[in-house]
């Protein structure tokens, strides 16, 4: 059971979220984030006549925790779709969990992670 | 079928009263034959002397004229709710309870002070009201005598409007009130975001009843920059039609005063001196602003002729609207060719404003092109005064308020010296003759605009700087840093403009480098 943590650019949230359908992953948690970095200053913001950057750069982070079957078409979606090949794609960090429950009706480990359906 | 023939009943009930109330007057739909002879108040009905058609006559000139001063400063009135969407847009969303209540408190504060004293100490001595119906009970003014010249410094009558319960003295309080109210929120954009809020409170008082009403007197209430034509010689005295000095000067020198005294807000200025941008956070809304500004700036100039019977009042809408438009296009253009290569908003809101503010005074005594190029002018005036207060002065005004406000105001007085035309004015300030220029061959008028353009920048200088001197000792000017940071909406309003609504403060306020 592992933890996928991908941040990605908010214009490719959707593309990514299409992408991992079709590769079978159906839930995931997301939030906007914010970070700082070495971003180029491009001039696009300007505020009467100073040229300025926002010193923070907006970002989607994605987690999505799957059993280790899934890990490695989990990570290759992400970075199919998330890319663009110029700074400032993301990362993607992956880590395992110790164990999981469903809250529902208390199921444990891996079976909690997906419906019996599938 | 019971209640139908109820119905119908009613309705024939209805048509017969209606036909009995109006059986002795035929209905008139297009208005042809409504207004006649026998609407005269006359001792016969119907059949009026010719005594009685001549104080008719008067009576409706003077009623058009007081209906056009009292509706004029309803609009004007209109214009704080512009100058409070402008400045709230154009600052920050952790501050906007706070720049909007400054906003709307200084309303009721500068009318109050200016019903206590600033009337009386404006206009106690302005004299007869011509336009008005001619009462004269405003008589007295505080001079004093400098080589056989009487100086008018300040009126003394119309305390709490004692003494002068009449109808026309009346409609020039409400028409004045709101002028000063204008004058008195200009401040409150230069020194948004760190003016505590009980300063600004003693502020709203002194401004409505000291710091305006006195040069208002000088230029409009018969004092001494009225007289120097009298006096001197120097055209029609200090000319200020709709109130580049009298109310924009004022206001922007007291906006550069304010924010020198203050300081800058936190973050933006760099160690080095560079400045950073602090984005207002409500674009839309300061340029709704703007559109209400600039309509309520036809009553603002026009209305300033103070009679709906002077035809001159369409000039001044024309020239008004002209010089606004050729003021937001030079701004707009310069800025997207010349600075920064973006059209930017709130640029084009500024140009468009100091447009309106330069035309203010010589609005009904130029030509319609010299409207167009003195607009053109302020647009490019604005950008670079605007630059300059922020990049060289180090004075950190949030919306513009001293380039939009004070450097064309004066631009506004000089731009009157030079491009008045000659054919309006006469009998103004007690001078035969039109308003000449300089470029229409009168310097003397130039003199006296620049005359009243300095004494205005050195009289409100000082008492700005008094008044916020004392009010410092008093109550201090300038929030704590911790509450700067943090947003003035709670520490001083105690509720915030977006409650509920979850905001990034930190990116709100840039990192000084």
């Amino acid at each position: 059971m592992k933890k996928i943590e991908a941040i990605i650019r908010t214009s490719k949230f959707s593309e990514v979220q299409t992408a991992l359908r079709e590769a079978g992953i159906d839930f995931f948690t997301y939030a906007d984030v914010t970070g700082v970095g070495n971003e180029i200053n491009k001039g696009e913001h300007t505020y009467r006549g100073t040229i300025y950057d926002t010193s923070y750069i907006p970002r989607q982070l994605l987690t999505i925790v799957v059993r280790d079957i899934n890990v490695q078409k989990t990570v290759d979606a992400v970075l199919k779709a998330a890319q663009t090949g110029v700074v400032g794609d993301g990362k993607i960090f992956v880590s395992t969990i110790d164990d999981s429950y469903r809250i529902r009706n208390g199921e444990k480990g891996d079976t909690s992670l997906y419906n019996k359906e599938d | 079928m019971k209640k139908y023939l109820v119905l119908i009943l009613l309705m024939l009930v209805t048509a017969t009263a209606t036909s009995y109330i109006y059986a002795e007057k035929a209905p008139d739909p297009i208005g042809a034959t409504t207004g006649t002879s026998s609407d005269v108040t006359a001792a016969t009905a119907g059949k009026p002397t010719l005594d009685e058609v001549a104080a008719q006559a008067g009576h409706n000139k003077i009623a058009i004229n007081m209906v056009w001063v009292l509706v004029t400063g309803f609009i004007v009135m209109f214009m704080q709710f512009g100058f409070a969407a402008v400045e709230g847009g154009m600052t920050r969303a952790k501050n906007a309870s706070h720049t909007f209540a400054m906003n709307f408190l200084i309303y009721p504060l500068g009318m109050i002070g200016f019903f206590i004293c600033g009337f009386a100490f404006m206009f106690g001595g302005v004299g007869a009201l011509g336009t008005l119906g001619g009462y004269d009970g405003l008589n007295q003014e505080f001079t004093i005598n400098i080589a056989g010249h009487a100086f008018g410094l300040i009126g003394t009558k119309g305390f709490f409007l004692n003494g002068v319960y009449d109808v026309s003295v009346f409609a020039l309080f409400l028409f004045q009130m709101v002028f000063m109210d204008t004058t008195a929120t200009i401040p409150t954009g230069s020194m948004a975001e760190r003016w505590k809020y009980s300063s600004f409170f003693i502020y709203g008082i002194l401004v409505g009843s000291i710091i305006y009403p006195i040069y208002g007197n000088w230029v409009w209430g018969g004092g001494w920059l009225s007289q120097l034509g009298n006096m001197f010689g120097l055209g029609h005295g200090h000319v200020d039609f709709a109130g580049s000095s009298v109310v924009h000067l004022t206001g922007g020198v007291l906006a550069f005063v304010g924010a020198k005294i203050l300081g800058p807000r936190l973050g933006k200025y760099n160690k080095d001196g560079s400045a950073n941008a602090i984005p207002g956070h409500n674009i839309p809304l300061a340029i709704l602003g703007a559109f209400v500004l600039a309509f309520c700036w036809f009553s603002f100039n026009a209305g300033s002729s103070l009679a709906g019977g002077d035809f001159r009042i369409s000039i001044a809408a024309v020239n008004t609207m002209i010089a606004s438009a050729t003021g937001a296009l030079a701004s707009t253009l310069y800025m997207w060719f010349f600075k920064t290569k973006k059209p930017d908003p709130t640029m084009m809101i500024n140009g468009l404003l100091a447009g309106l503010v330069a035309i203010t005074a010589p609005c009904a005594f130029v030509t319609v092109g010299s409207a167009a190029l003195i607009g053109l002018i302020s647009g490019i005036l604005v950008i670079e005064a605007a630059f300059f207060v922020e990049l060289k002065l180090k004075i950190d005004d949030p919306v513009g308020a001293v380039a939009v406000h004070g450097v064309n105001g004066a631009f506004g007085c000089i731009a009157l010296g030079l491009f008045a035309d000659g054919t309006y004015g006469d009998g103004l300030n007690g001078i035969k003759g039109g308003v000449t220029g300089l470029f229409y061959g009168d310097g003397g008028q130039l003199a006296a605009q620049l005359i009243g353009v300095a004494s205005n920048i050195i009289y409100v200088s000082i008492i700005g700087w008094v008044v916020f001197k004392l009010i410092d000792l008093a109550v201090g000017n300038r929030v704590s840093a911790e509450d700067e940071l943090r947003g003035l909406d709670i520490p001083e309003m105690g509720v915030e403009a977006y409650s509920g609504v979850k905001m990034d403060k930190n990116s709100e306020t840039p990192l000084s480098r």
